[in-house]
C-alpha cells in the first residue's frame, strides 16, 4: 500500500488536500514514506515503540491493581503544522493565556468582571475549582498560570477551536520531547530535508519560568518538583522533568513547614525551598487549608504561600477557569480585559444552567456532546450521535437535576491524519495540545502533543481511553 | 540530598543484597541434599530459622519440607522477605529515585524483578539450581553497574551502607545456623558429613576457595568462624563489611574515622573497633552463638541510628 492511495475522506486531513495530493509542507514526508516498503515502515514503527518503552515513557492506568505501566501507543506518521497556521496559533494562545491570567488575578481580588456583569457571581462561586482560601493572595509577578497545555481541535473546514484550557497540572510534555527524540532516529532523512522547529528547549524554559517565581534577592533559589508519588499516572513525566531541569523531585512527606518557611528534609538537616512546581491538585496540597484527609500535602503550606515566602506553579485556584461553564466565558474575558477580539475561537457551548439553552440541549441530545463541567480525561460525557436512548434519558435526568454541572457542544468532525494501523494507512482523528509557559514573557513551545484516536472512527483521544500520540512538526517561517 | 531519597537508595541496595543471600542459603542446601548419604534427613528448618521468621512459617505452612521452605523463601508474595518480595520492594524504591540513580541501574533492577516474577509464574522445580545462580549473578550485576555508572556521592555511600549491613547480618546468620543447629550432635564431629557441611557453609558465602587460599588448608569449625567473622580482606566477612560501612558513613558526614558526631558513627565505630581487636578465642569463650546474637543486635542498633540520624528528620519546633 502506498500513501498516494490513502483516502482522506470527508474530513479535514492534516497531510492531504485530496487523494494523491499532499499539502505543500507534507510533500517530502509523503515521498519518503512512499519510498519505504510497508514491512520497513512497520519495523520502524515497532522499534520506535520499543525505544519509548525502554526509555520508560509509560503511564500508569488507574484501577489496575497490578500497577501496570503502559506505553502510550505511538504512530510514526507525524502531524504537520504550517508556519502560517502556527503563527496564528501562537498569537492566539498568548492572547488567551494573558487574558486568563488577568481574569484569575481579578477574580481572587476585586472581582470587577462580576461587578460589571460579564460573568454571574453564582457561576464563579459554584465552580469546584474556585477556592475562597485564595482570595487576596498575590502570587509573585502577578502570574497565576505559569504552565498551560491548551487543547485545540480543528473541524471539517480546518478551523481551529480551543476545546479546553487545562490550567491546573497539564501533563504530556514528556511525550513531546521523547517522541521527537525517537522520530529523529525513525525518519532521519526527512528531518534533513524539512525545516522543523526544535522542541528541546522546553525544560530550560520551564526552569527559567520557575526561577522567575523566587524572591529576587535570593542568589541561589531552590526549586523542587512536587509529585504525588510513584503510583501517579504521570509519575514518569514528573521524574523526567525533574531530571531534565536538575531539580529535586519531592513528595509531600519530604516537605515540612518550619520557622515560617517551606523546608525539605535532607540528610544534612532542613533546607529551605523557594519554588515548587506542584503536580498535586489544589485541594490536596495543604490539609490545614483544603481537604483535611489529604495525605499528599504539606500542612501549613498555604500560610507560607500567603506570606509570599514560597512560589507555587501553578498558583492555587487556577482551576476555576478550567470549569467548562467558565470556559464558555473566555472570549468575553478577552474582550473585557484586553478590548480585543479573540484570535482563537471557543467551541460553541450551551450552558444547561440557562433555561433556554437547556431546552435546546434536551431537544437535541442525539446530536450534541454533553460534558460534565468539572470532569476531564474524557470521563463523564455523552456523545450524542453514538449514544443509546437509555443513555440519553439518563443524561437528561442528570441535566435537569444539576443544570449547573452540564454543558453541551456540537459534535465536531475532528481533523484527521493518516496513521499506520496494521499494514494499512487509515485516517485517524487528532487534537493538539501545545504547551505554554508564562514567566518573564509568554513562551509557546513550537509543537505539542498530537493525540490520536487509534480506534477506527473513534473521536476520543485521551490516553486513559485508548488514544495514542504522534509527533507534531511545526514548520519554520 | 533528600532524606527520602537516601532512605530509598539504602533500601534498594539492602533488598537486592537480601534477595541474593536468600538465594545463597537455598542453593547451598539444595547442593547438600545431593551429597547427603541416603537415609540422612535433610534439614530445611534451619533455613527459615536464619531469617528469624520461623513462627510465621509454621503458622502459614506447618511442616518444613523442601518444597514449603523454598516456596516460602522464594516466591511467597505475602512474605515480605521472600526473594520475590525483596525484588518488588527494591524496584519500588528504585522507581521513586529514578532521576537520581543511573538508568542502567534502573534497567537492571527492572530486568531482575521480571526475571524473578517470571520464574515465580513458571515454577518448574527442575530449573531451580539455575534460578538461584541467576539471582546471585543478577545481584552482582546490579552492584557492579552501581559502582561503574553512579557517581560515588552521598547517595552511593548510603547504598553501600545498606548493602554492607545486610551482608554482615546474613553472613552472621549463615554461620550461626550451622554452628548452633548442626554441630551439637557430638558423634558427627569430624565425619565426612560434617566436613561436607562446613564446605557447604563456606560455599554459601562464596568463601570456600578464598578460605583455602589463605593457607589454612584444614577445615575446622574454629577457623571457618574466624574467617567469616574476623577476616580483614574477604568481602563477605563481617569485619570487612563493617569496616567498609564505617568508611562510607564517614564519607557522608566528613567526620574523621575514630571520632563521632552522631549515634550512627558512635555505634558503628565501636562495633568496628571491637572486631578489629577481638580474637577467635575470646569469641569462643563467650560462645559463638551468643557472640553472633549480640553482633546482630548491635547491627540492628546501627541501622536504627542511621535511620534516626539521616532519614527520620523532624523539625525542632514541632
Amino acid at each position: 500500500m502506498n500513501l498516494h492511495d490513502y483516502e482522506p475522506g470527508d474530513f479535514y486531513d492534516e497531510l492531504f488536500i485530496e487523494q494523491g495530493q499532499p499539502r505543500l509542507d507534507a510533500i517530502p514526508l509523503v515521498d519518503r514514506i512512499n519510498s519505504l516498503s510497508m514491512e520497513e515502515l512497520q519495523r520502524r514503527q515497532q522499534s520506535a515503540q520499543i525505544a519509548l518503552f525502554k526509555m520508560g515513557v509509560t503511564f500508569n492506568v488507574y484501577g489496575d491493581t497490578q500497577g501496570t505501566e503502559r506505553i502510550f501507543p505511538f504512530d510514526i506518521i507525524p502531524r504537520i503544522v504550517s508556519a502560517n497556521e502556527w503563527a496564528k496559533l501562537e498569537k492566539g494562545l498568548k492572547q488567551r493565556i494573558y487574558a486568563l491570567n488577568l481574569f484569575l488575578a481579578d477574580i481572587y481580588d476585586e472581582q470587577k468582571i462580576i461587578r460589571d456583569s460579564v460573568i454571574p457571581a453564582e457561576l464563579i462561586y459554584s465552580a469546584t475549582g474556585f477556592f475562597k482560601q485564595c482570595m487576596g493572595v498575590k502570587p509573585p509577578e502577578g502570574i497565576w498560570c505559569h504552565i498551560t497545555g491548551t487543547d485545540l481541535v480543528r473541524d471539517r473546514a480546518g478551523e481551529w477551536y480551543v476545546l479546553e484550557d487545562n490550567l491546573r497540572c497539564p501533563s504530556g510534555v514528556s511525550y513531546v520531547l521523547e517522541s521527537r527524540r525517537v522520530m529523529k532516529s525513525t525518519l532521519p532523512l526527512v528531518f534533513e530535508t524539512m525545516n522543523i522547529q526544535p522542541v528541546e528547549e522546553y525544560p530550560s524554559h520551564l526552569l527559567e519560568t520557575l526561577l522567575n517565581l523566587a524572591p529576587h534577592h535570593l542568589p541561589d533559589p531552590t526549586v523542587v518538583l512536587l509529585t504525588p508519588g510513584i503510583y501517579n499516572s504521570a509519575y514518569f513525566e514528573q521524574s523526567f522533568l525533574a531530571q531534565q531541569m536538575g531539580v529535586e523531585l519531592v513528595e509531600g512527606r519530604d516537605l515540612v513547614v518550619s520557622d515560617g518557611y517551606l523546608q525539605m528534609r535532607t540528610t544534612k538537616g532542613l533546607k529551605r525551598v523557594d519554588v515548587v512546581y506542584r503536580r498535586i491538585d489544589d485541594d490536596f496540597i495543604d490539609p490545614l487549608a483544603f481537604r483535611a484527609d489529604s495525605l499528599l500535602g504539606i500542612p501549613g503550606l498555604m500560610e507560607v504561600y500567603r506570606a509570599g515566602r514560597v512560589g507555587l506553579a501553578n498558583a492555587l485556584g487556577t482551576g476555576v477557569a478550567d470549569d467548562k461553564v467558565i470556559y464558555s466565558f473566555v472570549p468575553a474575558m478577552i474582550r473585557y480585559y484586553l478590548g480585543e477580539e479573540p484570535i482563537l475561537a471557543n467551541v460553541p457551548t450551551y450552558l444547561c444552567w440557562e433555561p433556554q439553552q437547556q431546552s435546546h440541549v434536551l431537544a437535541n441530545l442525539d446530536k450534541l456532546v454533553v460534558k460534565c463541567a468539572n470532569e476531564s480525561g474524557g470521563y463523564g460525557m455523552l456523545i450524542g450521535p453514538h449514544s443509546t436512548q437509555a443513555q440519553r434519558d439518563e443524561f437528561a435526568e442528570k441535566i435537569k437535576a444539576q443544570p449547573r454541572n452540564y454543558i453541551a457542544q456540537p459534535t465536531l468532525s475532528l481533523s484527521r491524519v493518516p496513521s499506520l494501523i496494521g499494514d494499512q494507512f487509515e485516517g485517524c482523528h487528532v487534537d493538539l495540545r501545545p504547551y505554554v509557559l508564562y514567566g518573564k514573557e509568554i513562551y509557546v513551545n513550537p509543537g505539542g502533543l498530537t493525540r490520536v484516536a487509534l480506534k477506527k472512527g473513534s473521536l476520543v483521544v485521551n490516553s486513559s481511553q485508548g488514544g495514542g500520540s504522534k509527533d507534531t512538526w511545526v514548520i519554520c517561517q | 540530598m533528600l532524606s527520602r531519597v537516601a532512605d530509598s537508595i539504602y533500601w534498594l541496595n539492602r533488598y537486592i543484597e537480601r534477595a541474593e543471600n536468600i538465594a545463597r542459603f537455598i542453593d547451598v542446601n539444595l547442593n547438600l541434599l545431593l551429597d547427603s548419604p541416603i537415609g540422612v534427613t535433610q534439614q530445611w528448618e534451619p533455613l527459615v530459622l536464619t531469617t528469624g521468621d520461623l513462627p510465621l512459617f509454621k503458622e502459614r505452612y506447618g511442616e518444613a519440607t523442601a518444597e514449603n521452605v523454598i516456596r516460602f523463601l522464594t516466591f511467597d508474595s505475602n512474605y515480605s522477605n521472600s526473594i520475590l518480595s525483596c525484588l518488588n520492594s527494591a524496584r519500588n524504591n528504585a522507581r521513586s529515585v529514578r532521576e537520581i540513580i543511573s538508568s542502567e541501574m534502573w534497567q537492571q533492577v527492572n530486568a531482575f524483578y521480571f526475571m524473578v516474577k517470571e520464574a515465580a509464574q513458571a515454577d518448574s522445580p527442575g530449573q531451580l539450581p539455575e534460578f538461584f545462580s541467576e539471582v546471585k549473578l543478577a545481584s552482582h550485576l546490579f552492584a557492579g553497574i552501581t559502582n561503574a555508572t553512579m557517581t560515588h556521592n552521598e547517595g552511593w555511600h548510603f547504598g553501600q551502607i545498606g548493602r554492607l549491613l545486610e551482608r554482615a547480618d546474613k553472613t552472621s546468620r549463615i554461620l550461626d545456623v550451622k554452628y548452633f543447629i548442626l554441630l551439637p550432635s557430638v558423634k558427627d564431629v569430624g565425619t565426612t558429613l560434617d566436613d561436607l557441611q562446613w564446605i557447604a557453609l563456606l560455599r554459601s558465602a562464596s568463601a570456600y576457595e578464598m578460605y583455602r587460599k589463605q593457607g589454612l588448608h584444614r577445615i575446622t569449625p574454629m577457623s571457618v568462624a574466624k574467617f567469616l567473622v574476623l577476616e580483614r580482606e574477604f568481602p563477605r566477612s563481617m569485619r570487612f563489611c563493617i569496616q567498609q560501612a564505617e568508611r562510607s558513613l564517614h564519607e557522608i558526614t566528613g567526620t574523621p574515622i575514630g571520632t563521632w558526631c552522631n549515634p550512627a558513627e558512635r555505634t558503628l565505630g565501636r562495633l568496628r573497633s571491637d572486631l578489629d581487636y577481638l580474637t577467635i578465642d575470646e569469641i569462643v569463650h563467650v560462645g559463638l552463638h551468643e557472640f553472633l546474637d549480640s553482633l546482630q543486635q548491635r547491627m540492628n542498633e546501627v541501622g536504627k541510628n542511621v535511620f534516626e540520624t539521616f532519614f527520620a528528620l523532624e523539625p525542632a519546633n514541632r
